[in-house]
C-alpha cells in the first residue's frame, strides 16, 4: 500500500467512528459505501492485506466501531440484514439439492469450499460458515476486510472463515478453485460485468455452483432500488447504484452462458412492506438471483 | 449423556427431603429458598468442548424449567435443525432432577390446564402426548354456560363446530412428568441446572466491546454472549436466553422489559373436587361475584375455578372441608337463583328463524351440574390480573409464557398462550438455523414477537372483556348476557367461531 493510499484510509476511517460515534447513521454509511462509488473495486489492482498485528490498538478500536454500524441491524445497513435470509434461503435450496446435501441438517454445507466474492462486513459469510461450508470472503476494500475479520472472530463457528482483502482476478491467478462461488449485490458496481463473470467461472470447479444477485435494468427498479431506496426512504445513500450498470436477467444469462456457466434457476425478492420481510418470488422485475452450474469442459 | 445422568443422580441425593412438599408450577423458583452450594456439576471440562475457560457455554439457557420452558426444550429436541443445539435448564425445582414417578392413586394436583387441539398437536409432534395419555386425563366434548338469574343457558358442543371435542383437562404436574420424561428419551444435549439467575450481562456493542481490548481468541468469543450468573455463585453463557420463568419473572426484570397490566379486584380458588359418577362436560355458572366453573379431569375428579372477592376467597381457602363442599354445590346448582327451564327471549322463534344455521345442540335441554360429594385436593387462591410485557424479544433475550403474558385462569386459556409461543419460538429458531443465523439475533427473535404478540393480544382482550361482561351483577345487564347467551346458543356462526377460538386455531371471533 502506497503511504498516500494508507493516508486517505486513515481520513476516512476518522470520519467514520466520528460520525458513527455522534450517531449519525447517514454520514457513515455514505462514507462507507464512498469506496465503492468512487473506484470499481473489482476492476482496480488490489492492496495487499495488511496483517493484524501491524495495525495499533487505536485505530482497530475505530474498525471496531465501524464494525459495530455495519452489524448493527437497526443501522445503515438494514436493508441487508432483513433481505439476508431470503437470499440465504434461495442458496440453500439450491445448493442442497445441486450437492445433493441433506435439507434437514443444520449443517448441510459441511463440505463444500465456498468463496463470497465482495464479502463486506461478512453478512454472508458468516452464515454460510455456521451452515457449515468452509468459506473465504473476499472483499477489494481493507477496510470491509478488517470490519468482517474482528465481527468473524466473536463467534468461535464463523472465526474458521478466512477474510483475503483481494479480488477475483487475483485468486483466478492463484488458480484457486471452488465448489460455489457466489456474487451476492457485487456485479452492478464492477466496471466489466462480461470480465467479472469470467473470473468467477474459473473459480467455479466444474459441475460447480456460481451464485449472482442483483438489481434488474427495468422500469420498476429504478422507481423502487433508486427513487425509493435511495431517495425517498434513505435507505442507501444517494448514487448508490447506477441504473445504468444494472444488468437485465436475461443479460446476466448471456454473460453467464458466455462464461460457460448455464443458469438452471432464478428467483424475485419481493418485499412485503406491510411485514417489512423479504420473501423469494417468481417476480424478478427488480431484485433477482441466479443460480447457474459451471459446465464441465 | 452419561455425564447428565451421573450428575442427575447426584442432585436426587440432595433434594429427596424436600420432594413431597413440592407441587410443579411456573413459579416455582420463587419458592425455593436456597440451592445447597457444591451441587451444581459444571466444573466438568474434561474435553467437552462447551466447557471453555472453566465457564459452560450453551447455545440456549431456557430459565424455568415449568411446562412451558420444558415444552420449548422437547419442542427443539424434536426438530431436526435444533436438535444439536445445547440447552441449558435453570430451574431449582427438584423435581426436574429426579421427579417422582405420577402413580395411579396419587392425589389429584389441584392445577390443571385445558388444552386444546393445538396444544394437544404441539404435545403429538414432540413425542410428548403418549407420556400424558399414560396418566389420568380427560376429553371434554360438551360444554354448558349458564346465569345465576335462570334467564339463559348456552350449550356448546363439538359437534357444532365438526370437532371431537372440545378440549382436554389435564393436571399441571402430568403435563410437566410428560415433557421431562419426553426429554430424557431425546438424545439431546441438554443440562439441568438446580439453581436460579440471579443476574444477567447482555452484550451491548458487540465488536467494539469486545474486539478492541481483548485479544485473546476465546475471550472474545464470550464478549458477543449472554452472561447468566447463578445463585449458586457459578455462571455460564448463552447466545439465546429464554425467559420461561412465569408472571414474575427475573429475566423480564434484569433484561429491562417494561409491563403493562392491572389486577381485578377478584380472586379465584382452585381445587379438585370428587363426584359421585365420571364427569364427561365443562360447566361454568355465573354468580353474583363471578363465575364458577368446573371440569372434567377424569376418573370421578373435577377441578373446580371459582371467581369471587379477595375476602371470601381467603375464607372459602381456610373454612372447613364439609363446609367447603355444601358451599361449592350451593354455588353449582342450588343457591343464588333457579335453574333455566325454559326458553326465554323467544328461543324457539329464533331458532326457526335461523333454521339452516341451526345447530345440534341447540334443542339440548338444560342440564344440573354433577354433585360434589369431597374435596381431594389443597385450595389455592390467587388474585386475578392480567399482565403484558412491553416487548417479547430484545438482543439475546426472549420471554415466553407467562413471563411475557399472564391472564386470569377464567378460561383456561393462559397455558394454551405458552404452548402457541413455543411452537411459534422453536419454528422461528429452526428457521433461523436452516439460514445460518446467529439464533440471539434480535431480527430473528422479533418474528417470534410479531407472530405472538398480536395472537396473544387478541386472546387477552377477549378474556379482559369475558371478565369485564361477567364480573358485574346488575339487572339490565344480566338480562343482556342472558339474551347473548340464547343468541350464541342459536345462532351456529357465532357459536363455531367461539368454539374454534376457545380451541386454539387462530381467527378471531366473529370476523370470518
Amino acid at each position: 500500500m502506497s503511504h498516500r493510499m494508507f493516508l486517505r484510509s486513515l481520513y476516512r476511517l476518522q470520519n467514520l467512528s466520528r460520525s458513527s460515534s455522534n450517531i449519525n447513521p447517514k454520514h457513515a454509511v455514505f462514507a462507507a459505501f464512498q469506496p465503492l462509488l468512487h473506484n470499481r473495486p473489482y476492476a482496480n489492482t488490489p492492496q495487499p492485506a495488511a496483517s493484524a498485528s501491524s495495525v495499533n490498538q487505536t485505530e482497530l478500536a475505530k474498525f471496531a466501531a465501524i464494525a459495530d454500524s455495519w452489524w448493527d441491524v437497526e443501522g445503515p445497513f438494514k436493508p441487508l440484514h432483513i433481505m439476508n435470509p431470503t437470499r440465504l434461503a434461495f442458496l440453500r435450496s439450491t445448493l442442497c439439492r445441486h450437492f445433493g446435501k441433506d435439507p434437514f441438517s443444520a449443517r448441510p454445507f459441511e463440505g463444500l469450499k465456498v468463496v463470497d466474492v465482495g464479502c463486506g462486513g461478512g453478512i454472508l459469510s458468516e452464515p454460510l460458515a455456521r451452515m457449515g461450508a468452509s468459506v473465504i470472503g473476499i472483499d477489494a476494500e481493507e477496510k470491509n476486510i478488517k470490519i468482517a475479520r474482528l465481527h468473524a472472530d466473536l463467534d468461535p463457528v464463523a472465526s474458521s472463515i478466512e477474510y483475503r482483502c483481494t479480488t477475483a482476478e487475483n485468486l483466478v491467478e492463484e488458480q484457486m478453485k471452488f465448489d460455489a462461488v457466489i456474487a451476492s449485490e457485487v456485479i452492478e458496481h464492477v466496471a466489466d460485468p462480461a470480465e467479472f463473470c469470467k473470473s468467477l467461472s474459473a473459480l467455479t470447479m466444474s459441475n460447480g455452483a456460481t451464485v449472482i444477485s442483483t438489481i434488474n435494468r427495468s422500469m420498476r427498479a429504478y422507481a423502487t432500488a433508486i427513487v425509493a431506496a435511495e431517495y425517498i426512504l434513505h435507505w442507501l445513500p444517494k448514487g448508490t447504484h447506477q441504473w445504468s450498470s444494472f444488468l437485465t436477467p436475461e443479460e446476466l444469462v448471456l454473460i453467464l452462458q458466455r462464461a460457460s456457466i448455464s443458469v438452471e434457476e432464478m428467483a424475485g425478492f419481493a418485499y412485503d412492506p406491510l411485514t417489512g420481510q423479504w420473501s423469494l418470488s417468481d417476480d424478478i422485475g427488480v431484485n433477482f438471483i441466479a443460480f447457474g452450474v459451471k459446465i464441465s469442459q | 449423556m452419561s455425564r447428565l445422568i451421573a450428575t442427575r443422580r447426584l442432585v436426587s441425593k440432595i433434594f429427596i427431603p424436600r420432594l413431597a412438599t413440592r407441587a410443579f408450577c411456573t413459579d416455582a423458583p420463587e419458592k425455593l429458598n436456597d440451592v445447597p452450594s457444591g451441587s451444581h456439576f459444571n466444573k466438568e471440562p474434561e474435553g467437552d468442548e462447551h466447557f471453555m475457560n472453566d465457564v459452560p457455554q450453551h447455545d440456549i439457557a431456557i430459565v424455568g424449567g415449568g411446562m412451558v420452558g420444558m415444552a420449548l426444550a422437547c419442542s427443539l429436541a424434536s426438530m431436526p435443525l435444533t436438535k444439536h443445539l445445547s440447552i441449558a435448564i435453570i430451574d431449582s425445582n427438584p423435581a426436574l432432577s429426579n421427579g417422582p414417578v405420577i402413580k395411579k392413586d396419587d392425589p389429584p394436583d389441584p392445577r390443571v390446564s385445558t388444552v386444546t387441539p393445538s396444544t394437544i398437536s404441539l404435545f403429538k409432534d414432540i413425542g410428548a402426548w403418549e407420556h400424558v395419555e399414560q396418566h389420568r386425563h380427560a376429553y371434554f366434548d360438551k360444554m354448558q354456560v349458564w346465569d345465576y338469574t335462570g334467564f339463559g343457558y348456552t350449550k356448546y358442543n363439538a359437534r357444532d363446530a365438526d370437532k371431537d371435542v372440545l378440549g382436554c383437562v389435564v393436571e399441571n404436574k402430568v403435563l410437566h412428568k410428560s415433557l421431562l420424561s419426553c426429554l430424557q428419551n431425546k438424545d439431546f444435549n441438554s443440562t439441568i441446572y438446580p439453581t436460579r439467575l440471579s443476574s444477567l450481562s447482555l452484550p451491548t456493542r458487540s465488536v467494539s466491546s469486545a474486539g478492541a481490548s481483548v485479544s485473546s481468541t476465546s475471550s472474545k468469543n464470550l464478549a458477543n454472549l449472554a452472561k447468566l450468573d447463578l445463585s449458586d455463585g457459578t455462571n455460564l453463557y448463552a447466545k439465546l436466553v429464554v425467559g420461561a420463568d412465569g408472571s414474575k419473572s427475573r429475566v423480564r426484570e434484569l433484561a429491562g422489559i417494561k409491563t403493562t397490566g392491572w389486577n381485578y379486584s377478584q380472586s379465584a380458588v382452585i381445587c379438585t373436587v370428587e363426584h359421585p359418577t365420571e364427569n364427561f362436560c365443562a360447566w361454568q355458572r355465573f354468580l353474583p361475584a363471578g363465575p364458577i366453573a368446573l371440569l372434567p379431569i377424569g376418573d370421578n375428579f373435577s377441578n373446580i375455578v371459582w371467581t369471587m372477592s379477595p375476602k371470601d376467597a381467603s375464607n372459602h381457602k381456610i373454612m372447613n372441608e364439609v363446609d367447603f363442599v355444601k358451599a361449592v354445590n350451593h354455588a353449582l346448582d342450588s343457591g343464588y337463583g333457579p335453574r333455566p327451564e325454559s326458553r326465554v327471549f323467544g328461543g324457539d322463534v329464533l331458532s326457526s328463524f335461523f333454521r339452516p344455521d341451526v345447530t345440534s345442540s341447540v334443542h339440548e335441554r338444560f342440564e344440573p351440574p354433577p354433585k360434589v360429594v369431597r374435596l381431594v385436593s389443597d385450595r389455592m387462591a390467587f388474585p386475578l390480573s392480567l399482565m403484558h410485557a412491553n416487548q417479547y424479544a430484545s438482543k439475546r433475550v426472549v420471554l415466553i409464557g407467562d413471563a411475557a403474558h399472564t391472564v386470569h385462569p377464567l378460561a383456561g386459556q393462559g397455558v394454551n398462550m405458552g404452548y402457541g409461543d413455543v411452537s411459534s419460538l422453536s419454528n422461528v429458531i429452526a428457521d433461523g438455523v436452516a439460514v445460518g443465523s446467529d439464533i440471539g439475533e434480535v431480527t430473528l427473535l422479533k418474528k417470534y414477537e410479531a407472530e405472538r404478540k398480536t395472537a396473544n393480544i387478541a386472546m387477552m382482550a377477549v378474556l379482559d372483556g369475558f371478565q369485564k361482561a361477567y364480573s358485574v351483577d346488575f339487572g339490565p345487564i344480566n338480562i343482556l348476557r342472558a339474551a347473548a347467551f340464547n343468541g350464541a346458543n342459536v345462532f351456529a356462526p357465532l357459536k363455531r367461531n367461539i368454539i374454534s377460538y376457545a380451541s386454539g386455531e387462530r381467527r378471531l371471533p366473529f370476523l370470518s
